[in-house]
């Protein structure tokens, strides 16, 4: 397999004027900021227009609302429980597919995707079903704040374990076996060898699941409802717009938005830091990888850097 | 179809990897581009091809300036160090594809890629996928492929740099004798100079983005430019001022003259040529070259004294080298003590 | 395995990681198809199938057959921007392609309602040219494209960076111009990730539900998706209508599992 131009010492510069097809660098860009504005920045410029309409003072008011601090209270306190429950499981599920073997294994490692492939709405419904009223078990949890963190823990559970399962994929055995030799014992190699290295992809997917979380709507709306003490965020913001208090969504929504957004920066760092101890992160198809790496992406500072590895 | 590029400059970011560069390559040879990590062979070989710009300087094939011709236009056959095999291709895809490109009628194709496939020595492979090769068939895959499209001239760049020793060694023999069938003006890129030496009629050698000497292996071994290039294509020892060759330095047990006072200090056994470890009076490390038969002549033992005649010693700053009288034109390298005694080795 | 060498811990782990599996994923969607069929075939058939049912579920495949070749062939260029050009925007590139994982769904929805509504900035030009955005299928495609953005681009910027240049280097000296390489050399590299990315996109785009919500006003037989369908129909207490939706939508997602599972094998070979 050809070498990744940057672990050959010798390897010949990467060409760095590899044209588009028949189009050119510069009508694709302009393609590309043409879609992205028109899909994504335009609304969410409309969006903050919105939020600011009635002047900053409204804005701060809007969000301010007992409701509103309520629900960001809400949802960020679940959002943290659900991350720390799945940080734990979902580390357990990812060591028990790489290094475990049982009967079934593709299969367990097909269903984890299951939450993404599923539409909310219907996870919403399921669960429901299965902890609600008519529950076949006997309890009901339906329309509490348990039924919040359950739902979340369902939705947000693949973004962990596909973080977290490329890492030990790849890890050097080496390293867990130099420890044994030395007298580790399996818990210390765990907690010595093997968790340091997983924490890069463990930081990165509980970030994703925590951003994830945030603005979850659909698995919610059903199964937790919007009662008084279940309202989170994104179900108070669909409210508000039912009864017209649009500048109110907004103002609401750019503070979400902005929460996650903190979250997609913290795992951008996690993974310029991570990458300074190895190369291999969760990029690749894995499921759901995190981002693509910032290693990836042909920046002029960071090619040069490249540049002087890579040139004989 | 010569080659020749002039005055070549480029520089990435700060780093000057080609400066004021120029070479001949004459039309039908082989020539080795021959340097170390970082002397800009890589970089000349892909100016030569398009797949880098030059800064300033001019690419000439044939008596035509390519230097603002696009790549696909040049007509050069390139290899890869990795072989860039189109792995979603089989071998018969993959070294028809320039034909392909050129709209090449299915039939003339086929007979083509077969006629390469043979020249190559790689019958019967047509329908493989290159993951299913070994390194050096892959390497033949892509040398066919590059053939195929009859370039004026075919570039190399570190041909065999990712194969196993003994297939290294059998492909450079490959090599020369295709270059012989075939005559295409050859260029390869090398940092083994002994690989260099055994494939190419001409090398030019190359240090940190510059041309330090170019010529025929005995040129360069014999008539060294400067210090860079003696010890980059052979073994040197460095006496004073003077560099002399291990197979060069002669082993006595009388003194005289023009002898240096040593003392053994290993002496290794390696097949056929003894390497003896001196260190002389003023601390420096010498060691020589000897024949079995020469050292079991001169019955040497560790923690003797022994005396070192350097035979063709030279210099590089104009002095002349200790051992010889007779001047010398400054500039041009010196050799010492001709007159004396049969080479060693 | 290394690290575990008693058996206990083995299985304790077994126990907590499949038992959680268990409870959380699989036990709510096998609950899912025995209600579903309780009463048998017939009534969440019927549902289905009803007028309001087709036309949801054909509403979702037309959206899927806009949205997904959209981001598909701008995930590409933009993919190739972000690997083989160097352009100090990229890393703004970057990170709105990474956006939409931020931002919840109802927001999206929001956002799109008050770009394209009665007060919004295209408002009355849209009017004028008859176009309607809201409340209508234009809105709907939107919002999912806006929501399966990164999903291409993340999958293929990887397989890009991977293969690396020679091949297309290669390309060009043996006389390809850049279209060509592109179709015969770089595309062909990249398919299992690109085909991996579409899968993902897709499962976004079916299963989309927050925003088309918001967006579509989830009037039935009109703008209702099959997202939509379902909740409508929980809501009005017509059971099977909502399972007979969901089943559907859950045989889908099992599709797109396989789907996603098929494609990491091939990329992996």
């Amino acid at each position: 397999m050809e070498a990744h131009a940057a672990q050959s010492p010798v390897a010949p510069p990467r060409a760095r004027h590899f044209r588009l097809p028949g189009v050119g660098a510069g009508l694709g860009r302009g393609l590309v900021v043409l879609w992205l504005s028109i899909v994504v920045l335009l609304p969410l410029a409309a969006l903050t227009d919105e939020s600011l309409s009635q002047g900053i003072g409204h804005f701060w008011d809007q969000v301010t609302q007992p409701a509103a601090l309520d629900s960001l209270e809400l949802i960020l306190i679940c959002s943290l429980i659900v991350v720390a429950i799945n940080a734990v499981f979902g580390t357990i599920v990812a060591w028990l597919l790489v290094r475990d073997n049982f009967p079934g294994k593709s299969i367990i490692n097909a269903i984890i995707d299951l939450p993404f492939a599923l539409p909310t709405i219907v996870a919403s419904l399921i669960l429901i079903q299965l902890w609600g009223k008519n529950s076949p078990v006997g309890v009901d949890f339906a329309l509490t704040r348990m039924a919040i963190v359950v739902a979340l823990c369902f939705v947000t559970l693949p973004f962990v374990v596909r973080a977290v399962q490329p890492l030990l994929i790849e890890m050097d055995r080496d390293m867990e076996e130099a420890a044994t030799s030395l007298g580790a014992g399996g818990a210390t190699v765990f907690r010595r060898i093997i968790f340091p290295n997983l924490l890069p992809g463990l930081a990165a997917g509980v970030a994703l699941a925590f951003a994830r979380a945030l603005g979850e709507y659909g698995s919610v709306l059903l199964f937790a409802g919007g009662k008084k003490d279940t309202t989170v965020t994104s179900i108070l913001i669909g409210q508000q717009i039912e009864t017209g208090n649009e500048s109110g969504a907004a103002a609401l929504s750019i503070v979400l938005l902005l929460m996650a957004l903190a979250c997609l920066f913290i795992i951008t760092l996690i993974q310029r830091w991570g990458s300074r101890h190895e190369r291999a992160q969760g990029a690749g198809a894995g499921g759901l990888n995190v981002m693509p790496m910032s290693g990836d992406i042909a920046l002029p500072e960071a090619e040069s850097k490249e540049d002087d590895d890579e040139r004989q | 179809m010569g080659i020749s590029v002039e005055g070549a400059n480029k520089s990435f970011g700060d780093f000057q990897a080609l400066e004021d560069v120029s070479i001949e390559v004459p039309d039908g040879s082989l020539t080795a581009l021959l340097g170390p990590s970082g002397s800009g062979k890589s970089t000349l070989l892909r100016a030569i091809a398009g797949l880098e710009t030059l800064d300033t300087g001019r690419v000439v094939i044939d008596g035509e300036d390519v230097s603002k011709k696009p790549t696909q236009k040049r007509e050069v056959g390139f290899v890869f160090q990795h072989y860039a095999a189109f792995k979603h291709m089989t071998v018969y895809e993959n070294v028809g594809f320039g034909l392909k490109i050129r709209k090449w009628k299915k039939d003339k194709i086929r007979a083509r890629v077969d006629e390469l496939l043979n020249l190559v020595q790689l019958p019967g492979l047509a329908d493989r996928y290159p993951s299913q090769l070994s390194g050096g068939q892959r390497q033949r895959m892509a040398l066919a492929r590059a053939l195929a499209v009859q370039p004026q001239v075919l570039l190399l760049d570190e041909p065999f740099g990712a194969l196993d020793a003994k297939v290294r060694k059998d492909l450079r023999t490959w090599l020369r004798n295709l270059h012989e069938e075939m005559n295409v003006t050859t260029i390869f890129v090398t940092h083994d100079q002994e690989e260099a030496m055994d494939v190419a009629g001409q090398l030019v050698v190359m240090n940190q983005g510059r041309v330090e000497q170019s010529g025929s292996a005995d040129d360069l071994y014999d008539k060294p430019a400067n210090e860079f290039v003696m010890s980059f294509v052979g073994e040197v020892n460095r006496l004073g001022d003077d560099f002399v060759r291990p197979h060069d330095i002669e082993v006595v047990r009388d003194r005289d003259e023009n002898t240096e006072e040593a003392m053994v200090q290993r002496i290794v056994a390696l097949g056929f040529e003894i390497r003896v470890e001196f260190v002389l009076g003023d601390g420096t490390e010498v060691w020589a070259q000897l024949t079995r038969g020469e050292a079991q002549r001169l019955e040497l033992q560790e923690g003797q004294i022994a005396y070192l005649r350097p035979v063709h010693a030279k210099s590089f700053n104009g002095s002349s080298p200790s051992n010889t009288p007779g001047a010398s034109t400054p500039q041009e390298p010196t050799d010492g003590g001709d007159a004396e005694v049969s080479a060693a080795a | 395995m290394s690290g575990n060498s008693s058996t206990t811990s083995r299985w304790s782990l077994r126990f907590l990681g499949l038992g959680y599996l268990a409870v959380l994923l699989v036990a709510p969607l096998v609950l899912l198809f025995f209600k579903t069929f309780e009463d048998g075939l017939a009534p969440p058939f019927e549902a289905v199938t009803s007028a309001d049912g087709l036309h949801a579920l054909k509403l979702t495949l037309i959206t899927v057959a806009i949205a997904v070749p959209i981001n598909t062939v701008m995930g590409v260029i933009c993919s190739l921007l972000l690997v083989r050009h160097k352009w100090k925007g990229n890393w703004l590139i970057d990170a709105v392609i990474n956006l939409p994982f931020a931002i919840s769904p109802v927001v999206i929805g929001l956002s799109l309602f008050l770009l394209y509504g009665k007060q919004g900035w295209f408002e009355p030009g849209l009017a004028e040219a008859g176009i309607k955005v809201l409340f209508s299928t234009p809105g709907i495609v939107l919002a999912c494209v806006f929501v399966s953005v990164p999903f291409v681009v993340r999958e293929t910027v990887p397989v890009l960076q991977e293969i690396g240049t020679e091949q297309e280097q290669a390309a060009e000296t043996l006389g390809a111009s850049g279209w060509q390489t592109f179709w015969r050399v770089t595309l062909p590299a990249i398919r299992w990730g690109v085909a991996y990315g579409v899968v993902l996109c897709t499962a976004r785009v079916l299963g989309e539900f927050g925003a088309v919500s918001v967006v579509s006003g989830n009037i039935s037989g009109e703008t209702q998706t099959l997202p939509l369908f379902v909740e409508k129909n929980y809501e009005n207490f017509n059971l099977p209508g909502a399972f007979g939706a969901a089943v559907l939508l859950a045989l889908l997602a099992l599709v797109v599992l396989m789907a996603m599972n098929l494609l990491k094998r091939k990329e992996a070979a």
